[in-house]
């Protein structure tokens, strides 16, 4: 694995480090191909896969019928049989037509033939509201999938971890869903020119602070970052730790934060009931219950669907404000 | 030509709503007065007007994205769609669910929406409630040529083809799939040719001729309300705008010219050449109705722009149906 620090970097939005990603993988590996919903001709709805039909042509970068069971389940069948398929599914809200591909198949092909299949296959989507998308184009559901044994999650925050967990993930042997956000595709970051992995199943400490843990996910670790400015006057100093990869969860990295600063909150956009937080929580007190000082905090989007007016969607997506004040809250200030 | 000249005028009526309700909706997004994507149905009135002229408030159908024109042509009222696009409590789903679920349950549109393909399997389920519930009511489902490809479309078909369910499943086969031409999407040139694969006749109609479409939807919903089963009619047409909005993403995709030839054969205007000749109505009638639609559409733009916003709690309401007492307090 080439070290990243050991590159050329330049600035690159986060939608262009996806873009080049996806060129390092299909240089990296003739076996790799790309293959979505307006993904090649038009170079993606979100501007991710631009550029690759012009340099790797119609038989690895693929536009495909509105059919997201069938190329899901293209994705498997070629995995199986040697190829490394990248299949990008345009709205992780379309994840439900291609349910049972990626739940019955994807993930559980290798387990049922007692591991004599590989499938060395990645899925990419776009996940996230604020956009007044309405319900059916604005969800996370992460959730699902970290549920799934057999699959691996990745959920990039900033540039630099979109291109190199999205090279992990194609890299990796086994099924990986890459979560991308669609409200940070303009975000810009450093992005080294070579192609980097970053470790799947490594969290990554954002911001080092001593007293307060927030464990955050995906674009909510930006509002973590926001809160942690905003509660810095009043004597709370935040860790911010963004997990990266979903499954495996690297709750050693958590603990050990935790551990020194006796609090934690749990941070992300999908809904809070049954989400990724309730998991996070759990385990930080099993692990490190003696070391709490409060009950683990969770700050999630409501149970409701995403509603489309803004003057809704402003109360439904989690942000800098709600985070700040579940912090005071776990921690006893007045809000 | 049997179409008789009421009918004729109320596809006219139906259309130039459509138009006029798409062209402001469109001035709305490019200047950003309404929040979100706007799929427009500009170019293609002639399908809506055309099926929807045949069915009453009783019969259903299933929309798609693009589907204001299909509530328009339902009968759907100006204020509370585009009250709707707006995001406010006025619209037709108190805002919480924009032009890609605008619906109006009262007179059968069972919503636009916003997943290719998904209109078809809950239009059987309509097709099915209508003859369970022993009415002779239709159920009519639009999807487009790139949904034509989606499994539940197929699935759908076989079921309400085996099961001779009333319904008529509607392809607008507009010439893409977002950016992709179906000569890249799929190996037959006619969606209609899958009909035999499903057992249900199938039928290609020029969508741009509303006549036309009106004329074989009235033979196809005959078909459904007598018992023999769905037909697949397939209207070949056009969008004229981009996929989102009216200018779009400003990635070409389409020759200007290719767009050109398709506005030649504009189905508002290519009807109201036929009326002007019949002397069913004249061009000056016929931009009266032009001008009193536009009248209707700039006041209902204001009435929904001045309406107030859904309220905080609305958050949290229509998760559940609330309106029955909970079990236990339930008469025994
Ligand atoms: C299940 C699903 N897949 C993909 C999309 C993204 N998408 C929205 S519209 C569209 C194209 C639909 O094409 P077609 O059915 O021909 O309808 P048209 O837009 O031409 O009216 C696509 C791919 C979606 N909304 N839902
Ligand atoms: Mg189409």
């Amino acid at each position: 694995m080439t070290t990243a620090e050991a590159t050329t970097s330049r600035k690159l939005t986060y939608v262009a480090a996806i873009a080049d990603g996806l060129r390092c993988a299909l240089r990296e590996d003739p076996l790799v191909f790309v293959a979505g919903e307006d993904i090649a001709g038009y170079g993606g709805v979100f501007g991710h896969t631009r550029g690759l039909l012009a340099e790797f042509g119609p038989t690895r970068v693929l536009d495909t019928p509105i059919s997201e069971a069938g190329i899901i389940g293209l994705g498997v069948g070629a995995a199986a049989t040697g190829c490394r398929p990248v299949i990008d599914i345009m709205f992780m809200d379309f994840m439900g037509e291609c349910g049972d591909e990626i739940l019955n198949q994807m993930a559980k092909m290798r387990y049922m033939f007692g591991g004599k299949a590989r499938l060395p296959m990645t899925v990419t989507t776009m996940a996230g509201a604020g956009m007044n998308l309405a319900a059916q184009h604005s969800q996370s559901l992460e959730a699902w999938f970290c549920h799934i044994p057999g699959l691996k999650v990745v959920m990039p925050a900033t540039p630099y971890d979109a291109k190199g967990l999205l090279l992990a993930a194609v890299r990796d042997d086994n099924p990986v869903v890459v979560v991308f956000n669609k409200r940070s595709l303009g975000m810009q970051g450093d992005v080294p020119e070579a192609a980097y992995a970053v470790e799947l199943g490594r969290a990554n400490i954002v911001r080092a602070g001593t007293n307060f843990t927030v464990v955050a996910t995906g674009r909510m670790v930006h509002e973590a970052l926001a809160a942690a400015m905003a509660l810095a006057q009043d004597g709370l100093d935040l860790e911010v730790v963004d997990p990266r990869t979903l499954q495996p969860l690297d709750i050693e990295t958590i603990v050990a934060s935790v551990r020194k600063t006796h609090r934690a909150l749990v941070v992300h956009e999908a809904v809070r009931f049954g989400g990724f937080g309730a998991e996070v929580a759990a385990q930080i007190q099993e692990l490190a219950f003696d070391h709490l000082d409060a009950p683990v905090g969770r700050v999630g989007a409501p149970f409701a669907p995403v509603p489309f007016s803004p003057a809704l969607e402003k109360l439904y997506v989690p942000n800098a404000d709600r985070i700040a004040a579940e912090v005071r809250r776990v921690v006893g200030l007045q809000v | 030509m049997d179409v008789d000249r009421n009918v004729l005028l109320d596809l006219h009526r139906r259309m130039v709503r459509i138009r006029v309700f798409e062209e402001e909706a469109g001035k709305l997004m490019e200047a950003a007065r309404v929040p979100g994507a706007l799929h427009l149905y500009v170019g293609e009135e002639a399908v809506a007007a055309g099926v929807m002229a045949n069915l009453t408030d009783d019969d259903q159908i299933t929309s798609t994205h693009r589907g204001h024109g299909h509530l328009v042509a339902k009968g759907g009222d100006f204020k509370r769609m585009y009250a709707e696009l707006f995001g406010r409590a006025t619209g037709y789903n108190k805002g919480k669910g924009g032009s890609m679920h605008v619906c109006d349950m009262e007179i059968g549109m069972l919503g636009a929406n916003g997943i290719v393909g998904a209109g078809p399997p809950i239009a059987i389920g309509a097709a099915f409630s209508d003859r369970y519930r022993g009415t002779s009511n239709v159920a009519v489902t639009f999807f487009g040529d790139g949904a034509s490809n989606e499994g539940g479309v197929h699935e759908a078909a076989n079921i309400a083809a085996l099961w001779k369910l009333p319904g008529l499943f509607v392809c607008e086969y507009n010439g893409y799939g977002e950016f992709t031409p179906p000569a890249r999407h799929q190996a037959i040139r006619d969606v209609a040719d899958r009909a035999a694969g499903y057992g249900m006749p199938g039928v290609v109609v020029d969508g741009m001729d509303v006549i036309a479409v009106y004329e074989a939807t009235r033979e196809a919903v005959a078909r459904a309300r007598r018992g023999d089963g769905p037909t697949l009619l397939e209207c070949k047409t056009y969008r004229f705008y981009d996929h989102v909005g009216i200018r779009g993403m400003g990635v070409s995709y389409r020759t200007d010219d290719e767009v050109l030839q398709w506005r030649k054969r504009d189905p508002v205007a290519l009807l109201e050449a036929h009326l002007a000749d019949a002397q069913i109505l004249s061009s000056d009638d016929a931009r009266a109705v032009h001008d009193e639609v536009r009248a209707e559409a700039l006041a209902a733009v204001a009435f929904a722009e001045s309406s107030p916003f859904p309220e905080p709690h609305e958050l949290l309401e229509d998760v559940y149906d609330t309106s029955l007492p909970a079990p236990d307090e339930a008469p025994r």
